[in-house]
């Protein structure tokens, strides 16, 4: 078959990209190796999503805000504490305006929110389940052939395949990072205190622990940073055992708490591919960059990637350029490396700081935090960087059409 | 031989062709749509340029960007095509399109290409004042980077101007001859930078605007617009800007 825009992964960045562009009149198809419906079920993803300002802006030039906000908790303030009861930062929405600092949202609501739009969606081709056998891309073209005899003709591959990519690997590029020797456990919680939508993040010897606030003020996500040699004991624990586990690191203040749904865990670890384009590819997202969820950025900065590559695509298509014009490419790259390379950093700093036991460090941490908490300018900033509105936005962040 | 170059000269019409520029291009004539490769420099200037061109058609012809195949129904010619850059886009944005080049090296390229890319464009080798060159008329007549390696400016304006339909725009791009892009475009791009190989421009030969208005004055056309073109070394991309001291694009209509 023909298109223009061959997305490989179906995931979170990757079809909110082919729904992007195919509200733009390009011709997309996705492919992946999993249905879209299993992408859905409650065992495949447990993880929660903070949606920054600028990412809710795009979300809603694309029409899956509508339908996922149903699903989404604002975030009112954030509080960051080393320990239980130390507070050192305080973010309150107020500071900055009248919108919220960010959504929460379970992943498994975004998926089921993609798969409707991608339905009612004309000019979008979900080849899922799929196996790709062979890809091809020169100066003219580029293809890509299924295992179920299907070829697929188009001008741009986008590789959206996740940390793993094998489209970055088939492509020759390499990847540079560490891997931070901690695991995430993430975890989904019922309490019978409110949230009253306040985000927490705890400095605990082991790594940040995070309790994010979900719909409804009564279910939360945790993400708990642990040391990799103890996850697997931790994962290991019955349920009770391993709810005490959790209540100890929270405390109080949620009332009882109950576990809902299985628990998973990830390893955690810096990445990032050394480029992002090559003949007819652009890589985004995961495929591109993997950095600490300390800051709860990854899939802000896929949405980032998305957008900018939106903008880009529009404006090739028309002027009836290539839509992988090399030097449309290369400013994708330009823009897009710039932004997340800082957030991997800052990401990186942030938790190498945190995750330690070493009392001087803390102290002096505690002052550092202490002064940004009463210097409202640098406060000011650090909360735009985290709400997503520095740098040189998309057009979809913006609130513009595309292109 | 003697007695040979003396019948070209004599006998022979006016032509434009300038042999060694046809052969330089010849020569690289593969090597067109490879973005790093010889022509680079070339990937880097044409989406700027195309942008230029489409505003300005999408403007005469009031036409409106953004809509599939937007210039459907009119005409364009793409004189000096080389491989195609140029003349597919315009293809895509709907005239129908005949790509125009001395080269047969170009125009198997640009045919190839075309076919691959699924875009129909018609190609013919040739000079525009050759006597079986397409006359047209054309609603659109372009030449980009062309009047810096042609051999007589004056045959091949007016040879652009009678393919002019009645309410058509010719559009020429090209290097101004200053001491500027005797430093850009000539010194560092060849020599310095060595975005293209040495020798691909002769200085004397880029053009000033003020001989393009007299010369396209003489074939009875007026000036419309001039841009000019930048090069930002920061982010490595063209952009317009209001210097025409090196490249610029110029659009004329029937006075």
């Amino acid at each position: 078959m023909e298109t223009e825009v061959i997305i490989i992964g179906g995931g979170l960045t990757g079809t909110t990209l082919a729904c992007g562009l195919a509200a733009q009149g390009i011709q997309t198809v996705v492919i992946d190796r999993i249905a879209p419906v299993d992408g859905v079920s409650p065992s495949f993803d447990g993880r929660a999503s903070a949606i920054a300002q600028s990412s809710k802006i795009a979300l809603d030039g694309i029409g899956l805000w509508p339908v996922v906000q149903g699903k989404t908790e604002p975030i009112r303030e954030i509080r960051v504490s080393d320990g239980p009861s130390l507070l050192f930062l305080h973010y309150d929405h107020a500071d900055i305006g009248d919108a919220p600092l960010g959504y929460m949202i379970e992943n498994r609501d975004i998926r089921a929110g993609l798969l409707h739009l991608t339905q009612e969606t004309t000019g979008l081709t979900i080849a899922a389940p799929a196996e790709i056998v062979e890809m091809h891309r020169d100066d003219s073209m580029a293809c890509v052939s299924l295992k179920d005899g299907r070829t697929i003709n188009g001008q741009l591959i986008v590789a959206a395949d996740g940390r793993g990519s094998a489209t970055r690997k088939t492509a020759g590029i390499d990847v540079t990072g560490w891997a931070y020797k901690q695991n995430a456990i993430v975890a989904t919680i019922d309490h019978t205190v409110s949230h009253q939508g306040i985000a927490h993040e705890r400095f605990l010897a082991s790594g940040p622990f995070a309790i994010l606030p979900l719909r409804e003020g009564y279910r939360s996500s945790l993400v708990w940073t642990e040391r990799t040699a103890l996850v697997n004991s931790f994962m290991a624990l019955d349920d009770d055992a391993f709810l005490n586990e959790i209540a100890e690191r929270i405390g109080g203040f949620l009332g009882n708490l109950s576990l809902v749904g299985p628990r998973f865990q990830y390893p955690l670890g810096l990445q990032v591919a050394t480029s992002y384009t090559d003949t007819r590819l652009a890589l985004v997202g995961d495929a591109a960059h993997g950095i600490h969820p300390i800051a709860g950025q990854g899939l802000n900065l896929g949405l980032r990637d998305a957008a900018a590559l939106i903008d880009i695509i529009v404006d090739a298509k028309r002027y009836g350029l290539d839509l992988a014009h090399h030097a449309g490419l290369e400013r994708y790259q330009r823009w897009r490396r710039a932004d997340n390379l800082l957030m991997a950093g800052m990401t990186d700093v942030l938790n190498r700081l945190f995750s330690n036991d070493v009392r001087p460090v803390k102290v002096a941490l505690d002052v550092g935090l202490a002064t940004v908490n009463n210097l409202p300018p640098l406060k000011k900033t650090f909360m735009r960087h985290a709400i997503g509105q520095v740098g040189d936005l998309p057009k979809l962040m913006r609130g513009e059409a595309p292109g | 031989m003697v007695t040979t170059s003396l019948f070209n000269q004599q006998l022979g019409p006016a032509s434009s062709r300038d042999q060694q520029e046809i052969d330089n291009f010849s020569a690289q004539a593969d090597s067109w749509w490879d973005p790093s490769g010889p022509f680079a420099p070339l990937h880097r200037l044409n989406p700027t340029r195309v942008r230029i061109l489409a505003d300005l058609f999408a403007g005469h012809f009031c036409r409106s960007l953004g809509e599939t195949g937007p210039f459907s129904g009119l005409s364009l010619t793409d004189v000096g095509c080389g491989g195609g850059l140029v003349t597919e886009p315009f293809a895509r944005l709907g005239f129908d399109v005949i790509g125009l080049d001395a080269s047969e090296e170009n125009i198997a390229t640009a045919r190839g290409h075309a076919e691959v890319s699924g875009l129909k464009i018609a190609y013919h080798v040739g000079a525009p004042e050759d006597k079986n060159s397409p006359d047209g008329p054309f609603d659109a007549v372009v030449a980009l980077e062309v009047v810096e390696h042609v051999s007589d400016i004056r045959t091949f304006i007016d040879s652009l101007t009678e393919k002019v339909g009645p309410n058509g725009i010719l559009v020429l791009s090209t290097i101004n001859r200053t001491l500027k892009s005797m430093a850009l475009a000539k010194l560092a791009a060849e020599y310095i930078l060595r975005w293209v190989p040495a020798g691909t421009h002769t200085w004397s030969k880029f053009v000033k605007p003020s001989e393009l208005t007299h010369h396209l004055s003489h074939s009875g056309f007026t000036v419309r617009a001039i841009q000019g073109m930048g090069y930002d070394l920061a982010t490595g991309e063209w952009q317009p800007c209001d210097d025409v001291s090196v490249n610029y694009v110029i659009a004329a209509v029937r006075t």
